[in-house]
């Protein structure tokens, strides 16, 4: 515990949560993700009977509802797939970092994808999805790496508040870039919403499949490395007295998160806070054990986006709300309650 | 000061000269400023589409009536030059206040979310409310003052620690800034230039109906704040030390929230939250006068000055047209992760 202060203490009972527990809570969060994405065909600003999503699910889009749930079906499934992947990610980063605050959002790192994008898109003439895709992972993985550097200086390496306040620094900063970039190209300036704010609303299958193998190859290194995580957890030296290769595992793991939120991003634009809720709930639920964890806060990510993109889609009839507004309005009470929780030492 | 009836020693008399040549210095600064937020301001007033040489420019101020330039520099400029002079030194003060206040440069009211508040409440009343002028500038106070309190009841948890304040802030920053994209979102046509103004702060369109409660609401409380100076040096000392001087601490720190909660809500009422002025003008300031004095007035010069360059630089220099708030934010975001990188660096506990 003194070794890694930072993350939630794993109280024994909790370190200790017999496998049928876990067993069961993975059933209840599969059933949640199974009933969100129903719910999410069929509720919208215009409600859709079973029979309408049926027969959309059998390519068919005749009447007013079918064509609903075919748009709604791809979206549905977008969602999933970025919360899975942003929940993993901060999951991930969280044990690379042992800092409790690390999220994607919060660190700067999905607005880096979004510049790099809105840079390729502006001044490189880029327009073929798998480049964006590129160029959105190139681009979270410089941020990522400025962050931390900018915030392991110094004494105390990176703590919670260095890493935070790097992290909003550099996110105005892009923010601010974006800005100053979009705003002369009146071609691409109306697109560039969706650059500051992230939204699932133009899913489509192939824009799912272009991102797919990336998100694939960066779901199977964050989940491999979950054992390496269980290591680091105790602490740099420790680790390497168990004989972990602590850089190489480090690297590793960090690689994967930013696989999956630069991939997120290039997809859905940057959501924040995902990554920083889901693996404080799954925590509570299946203790610090990164090969239970990791997967559950991928499915629980899944759940929240999905949601969360009910809940924009509800309060704002019949317009609706870009889902990253929605999940900062849930998440950034959560970040205030963990600040809170933190000794003041430790921050 | 020092009341010696002897001999004064040597020490005695090199402090007493130190003391007055840094008050010489700090005055120059202060005049210099002064001289250069009035050089810009007349810059901002010829410069334009039209170039008006300063003769007609001067009688446009004075009230006569010149051809073509009574209303371009009449109606135009004189009431956006004015706001970026008002808000320059509303945000300058503010943030000012606030970083001597909480002893760090980083807890200034555009990074823990007490502007972002104020923005996201006016966008919302002229949204949703379809309020305008003064009613605005109310519910952006109100909200301000409320994301203050909420704050610091939040970082309360037996004495306020900066630290805590600070990431809280972040948090509420967040959030005031996902609610002003959702009212701005339920607008319906999402009007990009309108929406930069709530996002980043923005002087374009500023007519004299938007610029006249910011200017009360600055000479009201400007002068609130610069009679708290001496009191908030003393609280820079510790709560202890400073009620040991006879400082009566809360009701100065009350004071000092509220003089500065109200000058940035209504700068922001009137042209949004220009992005990091009030981080900026503070620590500017501190490097030019040096260690000595207050940096109350320094600190404001150097936000009109921000917001008047800024401004210029955003319209003319560039070959688009940026709002403010975009300069300013290109401009500051570097500057907060130097400070943040030199805070670090100096093994300092942020």
């Amino acid at each position: 515990m003194t070794t890694a202060p930072s993350v939630p203490a794993p109280d024994a009972a909790v370190a200790r949560r017999p496998g049928s527990v876990r067993l069961l809570w993975l059933l209840v969060v599969v059933a949640a993700l199974v009933a969100l994405m129903a719910a999410s065909v069929v509720v919208g600003s215009r409600d859709v009977g079973w029979s309408d999503v049926v027969a959309a699910l059998g390519g068919s889009s005749d009447t007013i509802g079918q064509a609903a749930a075919t748009k709604r079906i791809p979206r549905t499934l977008l969602a999933v797939v970025v919360g899975a992947a942003l929940g993993l990610s901060g999951a991930v980063m969280q044990g690379v970092t042992r800092n409790p605050l690390a999220d994607p959002g919060v660190l700067g790192i999905n607005m880096g994808a979004s510049l790099a994008v809105v840079v390729g898109i502006a001044w490189f003439g880029l327009f073929s999805a798998t480049a964006i895709v590129w160029t959105a992972i190139v681009g979270a993985a410089g941020a990522a790496v400025f962050v931390y550097a900018v915030g392991s200086l110094g004494r105390g390496g990176a703590t919670p508040l260095k890493l935070a306040l790097a992290g909003t620094a550099t996110s105005a900063a892009l923010v601010s870039f974006i800005t100053a970039i979009a705003l002369p190209r009146g071609d691409i300036a109306e697109s560039v919403q969706s650059w500051e704010i992230g939204g699932v609303g133009g899913a489509t299958f192939d824009a799912i499949g272009t991102v797919l193998p990336f998100l694939l190859v960066g779901f199977a290194v964050s989940l491999l490395s979950a054992r390496s995580l269980n290591s680091l957890a105790l602490g740099d030296e420790l680790a390497a007295g168990l004989g972990e290769r602590v850089v190489l595992a480090r690297g590793t793991a960090a690689l994967g998160s930013v696989l999956l939120c630069g991939a997120a991003t290039a997809v859905a634009g940057p959501i924040g806070f995902v990554g920083l809720v889901v693996p404080h709930l799954c925590r509570l639920l299946v203790g610090v054990d990164h090969r239970w964890l990791l997967p559950f806060s991928a499915i629980a990510g899944g759940c929240l986006l999905t949601a969360s993109d009910i809940v924009g889609r509800i309060v704002a009839r019949p317009s609706e709300l870009d889902v990253g507004i929605v999940t900062a309005l849930i998440g950034a009470p959560f970040f205030i309650s963990i600040v809170r929780r933190q000794k003041v030492r430790e921050l | 000061m020092t009341a010696v009836a002897a001999p004064r020693p040597a020490t005695v008399d090199a402090v007493a000269r130190g003391r007055t040549r840094r008050a010489a210095r700090r005055r120059l600064v202060v005049a210099v400023l002064a001289v250069l937020v009035v050089a810009a301001f007349a810059a901002s007033l010829m410069i334009g589409q039209t170039f008006y040489p300063p003769g007609d420019v001067l009688r446009v101020v004075l009230g006569q009536d010149v051809p073509g330039a009574s209303f371009t520099v009449g109606r135009l400029r004189l009431p956006r030059a004015v706001l970026a002079v008002v808000a320059g030194l509303s945000f300058g003060l503010a943030g000012v206040t606030f970083q001597t206040m909480l002893r760090n440069p980083l807890a200034s009211p555009d990074v823990i979310g007490i502007t972002s508040g104020a923005s996201a409440a006016a966008a919302f009343a002229i949204v949703f409310l379809g309020w305008s002028g003064t009613a605005v500038s109310v519910t952006a106070i109100v909200a301000a003052l409320g994301v203050a309190v909420l704050m610091y009841t939040l970082a309360f948890t037996d004495g306020v620690a900066g630290t805590r304040l600070i990431l809280i802030g972040i948090g509420i920053a967040a959030m005031s800034k996902s609610i002003t994209s959702y009212v701005l979102s339920k607008a319906g046509a999402w009007d990009f230039a309108e929406a930069l103004r709530w996002l980043t702060g923005s002087l374009n369109g500023t007519t004299w109906g938007a610029t006249v409660p910011a200017l009360l609401a600055l000479v009201v409380l400007g002068p609130l704040l610069l009679v708290l100076t001496r009191d908030l040096s003393g609280l820079q000392l510790g709560d202890d030390t400073a009620s040991a001087l006879g400082i009566r601490v809360e009701r100065t720190r009350i004071t000092a929230i509220v003089g500065a909660v109200g000058l940035l809500a209504f700068a922001t009422a009137a042209c949004g939250p220009i992005a990091f002025v009030s981080f900026l003008a503070g620590p500017i300031a501190a490097r030019i006068v040096g260690p000595n004095g207050s940096l109350l007035v320094p600190a404001a010069l150097v936000g009109a000055l921000l917001v008047l360059v800024a401004d210029l630089v955003g319209q003319f220099a560039l070959g688009t047209r940026f709002p403010v708030g975009v300069v300013t934010g290109v401009l500051g975001a570097p500057y907060l992760i130097y400070l943040i990188v030199r805070t670090n660096r100096a093994g300092g506990s942020l």
